[in-house]
């Protein structure tokens, strides 16, 4: 995470928030759909990199508890008529609870093997998600989640006038902000520290006492916990809930919008997400080869910018500083 | 159910599930010696495969569907692509070596979807076929049951190359050096031995039956846009069953997965969706290092 | 303090420690010698519980530890450090050591306190005392081998272990470094009532701080006793006189 060099103590993280929070006034439903999709994508890479640049661990099925917590809620809210908080975090709890059963399987191994169990038991929660007519809707998808009730949102001021992407606009701008705020937390807690240990050496970490493989499955729950939360959200925003929100493609888009960002900053995945996002709405209206195009921006980024974004303008800046005669 | 333990039926089950087999391990094998000797998940074999099927349909239109043309095809389109192999190795690959295994995989998956569209671009999204060679286009009977000869082909060629390998591999000085580089690369760059270059060669070699085996699948499955990853998602579990850089462990893990897949579908119709990955699954948990690999911990 | 009896592990036929006993009294300092591959590191590993014995038992403070998972062993208050620096390389020499104080103060499990501010005053202690306050927020990948191989040590003692064992500590340091880190650890052994286990190839280093040496030889005690005893032991002379006890 970033050095000792607090020399801007602006409070970047609140300021971003406000700027966000006037998307919806700019009046365009569109700003407001990529704004959504930036949110929750940012907060689900957030998670992954909980396990990616926090732990050192790398999952390749990561989705499979994005779409697990999105099934939950949607069913939840629309089959049983539980009301949208307690379905939301149902989802999440969804997500965790996929991911310590799993987790607890995966964590025995390491490295390749640790990434290929993770994306096996994906595919199987897609398969199930795929086949389950009953409960999923299938291949068909389940759709027509219902939009929650956002009454309460109307103490803003100029909420009540909006339309209502608007308003879940800010429903999903409160509530991800306070889950990556949890997350900064988790991150920045002993808890987090001891993390770091087991990314930097997982061997010395146990010599310090620590029980390595129990700490990665509770990450790896926490983790999963989160990514079902935003799947919560993704579910209402996409209008349905399909299997392959826990398709492997949708697992490879997280990790490259993570990695893109860089994986050593708390705010590097969020920063991957919004540049992924809008880079894809922005290439999609020129061509239809957008995946050769993510393809280049891949090789760049592997070529050209190995700490990711973020990392480079982290770089950047702190050469800078040692060539305007900063602390050395 | 008793039409489902028809003799006959499942005569047919079992050349279907050898078939699929076979493919899979020129695919597999390509992937497990890449893996053993570079260290490296080459997730894009798959889109060489596709790519060796594309330029085989290709040159089938230019050569005709005679039986030399489809050989010419064949050759031309396996040639094609161990170039491309070379080319890629040589300009982009070898500058991998050293990352993470997740920036090398992330690497080959930036190929693949180059690859992928590239293709589009150039043959369009319809899906193609090639008729097969006059020369093998027949079929005999075996116990009532047909058996096209082409069929019988894929099935004796993939144990023929799997034996070629094993003697290149353990009778051969290349085949030394190359045991010897998968064990310790530096080592052997110590002794002398152009590392880089056989790095490359191996690449190519593996390119190139990745290109023959997508040519030859083309007169029975039809070549369209995501064949790519079907094929590889299949070997990559085929290659953890039988562990990541072992030849006989690929051909193992290949029969293990094709038949399984054949006659599983018998018994739970639902099956196949689930199959490759709940193997996959357990294999990991069980036994990570695959059937005949080596233990890792 | 520590007691192992007729340790025996071998890897696919290969005997690499053969029944092994060893005794080490409470705050003494004990090391162990022998020539490469004479099975020194794999003795450790049985010891800290990174492998596990074939036969044979490891007890320690009256407790059978032999098999243990290494973060048991290490929270009874048996710490190690490593032969090639085995640092938190991203973390910087501050954090290394803080985290090596909030893992061994259980504070791990704590999701919401901030990192940065436990243990900060034992932390600086600790910096002070291994002179490391120059570097301490430099990313400790980036320090010099011998600074790393201080910060090793710091993550070791932060544990207020009751037993350490050193995977030679002395390996690729400077004359200067080294006489430094021997004093240290004589001082430090003496301060903190801590009983030390040690390797070493350094023989100067061997003789001038050791209470007790045992030599190993092809996985077996060939000699064990007081510095002298060693010194004048025939077979131990004919084990080393061909490469010269350095």
């Amino acid at each position: 995470m970033k050095g000792p060099n607090r020399a801007k103590r602006i409070p970047w993280t609140l300021v971003l928030f406000l700027a966000a929070a006037l998307i919806p006034t700019l009046g365009s439903r569109y700003y407001t759909f990529l704004a959504t999709d930036v949110v929750i994508f940012a907060m689900f890479a957030t998670s992954l990199n909980l396990l990616l640049g926090v732990t050192g661990l790398v999952p390749f099925g990561h989705a499979a508890y994005f779409g697990i917590g999105a099934y939950v809620c949607a069913i939840f809210m629309k089959d049983l008529g539980v009301p949208f908080l307690p379905a939301w975090l149902f989802g999440g709890v969804g997500g965790a609870l996929f991911a310590l059963i799993f987790g607890f399987f995966c964590v025995r191994l390491t490295s390749i093997y640790f990434s290929m169990l993770t994306m096996a038991f994906a595919q199987i929660v897609w398969a199930i998600c795929f086949k389950w007519n009953d409960v999923t809707g299938g291949e068909q998808g389940y759709p027509n989640v219902p939009m929650p009730s956002m009454a309460w949102l109307e103490w803003i001021p100029w909420v009540g006038d909006l339309r209502i992407d608007h308003k879940f606009f800010y429903l999903t701008l409160i509530l991800a902000a306070l889950s990556i705020a949890a997350m900064r937390r988790i991150v920045n807690s002993p808890f987090g520290r001891i993390l770091t240990t087991i990314r930097d050496n997982a061997e010395r970490a146990q010599f310090i006492g620590t029980n390595v493989r129990l700490y990665q499955l509770i990450v790896f729950s926490l983790a999963g916990g989160f990514a079902g939360l935003a799947g919560g959200l993704f579910g209402i925003f996409n209008r349905g809930v399909f299997p392959d929100f826990c398709y492997w493609p949708k697992s490879a888009e997280v990790l490259i919008m993570t990695i893109l960002g860089g994986i050593h900053h708390f705010w590097g995945p969020s920063v991957g997400a919004a540049i992924l996002i809008l880079l894809n709405q922005y290439i999609v209206s020129y061509t239809e080869y957008w995946p050769f195009v993510l393809g280049l921006i891949l090789l760049l980024l592997l070529f050209g910018l190995p700490g990711g974004v973020v990392g480079a303008i982290d770089g950047l800046i702190r050469r800078s500083r040692t060539l305007v005669g900063g602390r050395g | 159910m008793s039409e489902l333990l028809d003799p006959f039926f499942l005569l047919g089950q079992l050349r279907s599930g050898l078939t699929t087999a076979m493919f899979l391990f020129l695919i597999a094998s390509g992937l497990s010696l890449i893996f053993g000797v570079l260290k490296i998940i080459n997730f894009a074999h798959g889109s060489l495969y596709m790519i060796g099927a594309y330029i085989a349909w290709n040159m089938t239109l230019i050569l005709g569907r005679t039986s030399i043309g489809f050989l010419g095809a064949v050759v031309i389109a396996s040639l094609g692509v161990a170039v491309l192999g070379g080319l890629v190795e040589r300009l982009l690959l070898r500058y991998m070596y050293k990352r993470e295994e997740l920036y090398q995989l992330l690497f080959t998956y930036a190929l693949v979807l180059i690859f992928s569209d590239a293709c589009k671009y150039i043959w369009g999204t319809q899906p193609h076929s090639v008729s097969r060679p006059p020369i093998l286009a027949g079929s005999f009977d075996f116990y009532g049951v047909r058996f096209p000869h082409y069929d019988l082909f894929i099935i004796l060629l993939g144990p023929a190359i799997a034996f070629g390998f094993w003697v290149l591999l353990n009778r051969t000085s290349h085949g030394r050096i190359i045991r010897a580089a998968a064990l310790d690369r530096e080592m052997l760059g110590a002794l002398g031995t152009n590392v880089s270059s056989l790095y490359t060669g191996m690449f190519v070699l593996a390119a190139f039956f990745a290109g023959l085996s997508g040519a030859l699948v083309s007169p029975i499955k039809s070549v369209v846009p995501g064949m790519d990853v079907e094929i590889i998602i299949e070997a990559f579990i085929v290659v953890v069953i039988g562990g990541l850089g072992s030849l006989w462990g690929t051909l193992l893990g290949s029969l293990i997965y094709g038949l399984t897949l054949a006659f599983g579908i018998l018994i739970f119709p639902r099956f196949s969706i689930f199959a490759a990955f709940v193997i996959m699954a357990v294999v990991l948990i069980v036994r990570p290092w695959g059937l005949m690999g080596r233990p890792v911990k | 303090m520590l007691e192992c009896r007729k340790l025996h592990k071998a890897f696919s036929g290969f005997v690499a420690v053969n029944n092994v006993s060893l005794t080490v009294d409470r705050n003494s300092i004990t090391a162990v010698i022998g020539p490469n591959g004479a099975g020194k590191s794999t003795l450790f590993n049985l010891i800290t519980g990174h492998l596990r014995p074939d036969g044979g038992e490891v007890v320690f403070e009256g407790r059978d530890v032999a098999g243990r998972p290494p973060h048991k062993i290490c929270r009874m208050g048996m710490a190690r450090s490593f032969q090639r620096t085995n640092i938190f390389p991203r973390l910087t020499v501050f954090e290394n050591i803080q985290a090596a104080f909030i893992a061994h103060g259980g504070k791990s499990l704590d999701m919401w306190g901030l990192s940065e501010r436990q243990y900060r005053d034992e932390t600086w202690q600790m910096i002070e005392h291994l002179a490391l306050h120059g570097i301490a927020h430099s990313v400790s990948g980036e320090v010099s081998h011998g600074a790393q191989k201080q910060v090793e040590l710091g993550i070791a003692l932060a544990g207020k272990p009751r037993m350490l064992l050193l995977d030679e500590p002395t390996a690729g340091m400077s004359a200067q470094e080294t006489h430094e880190t021997i004093e240290l650890l004589a001082r430090i052994a003496k301060e903190e009532d801590l009983t030390l286990l040690f390797t070493e190839h350094d023989m100067d280093v061997v003789f001038s701080i050791s209470d007790r040496i045992a030599v190993l030889h092809q996985g077996g005690i060939i000699a064990a006793g007081l510095p002298d005893e060693v010194r004048r032991n025939d077979e131990v002379r004919r084990v080393y006189l061909g490469g010269g006890m350095h």
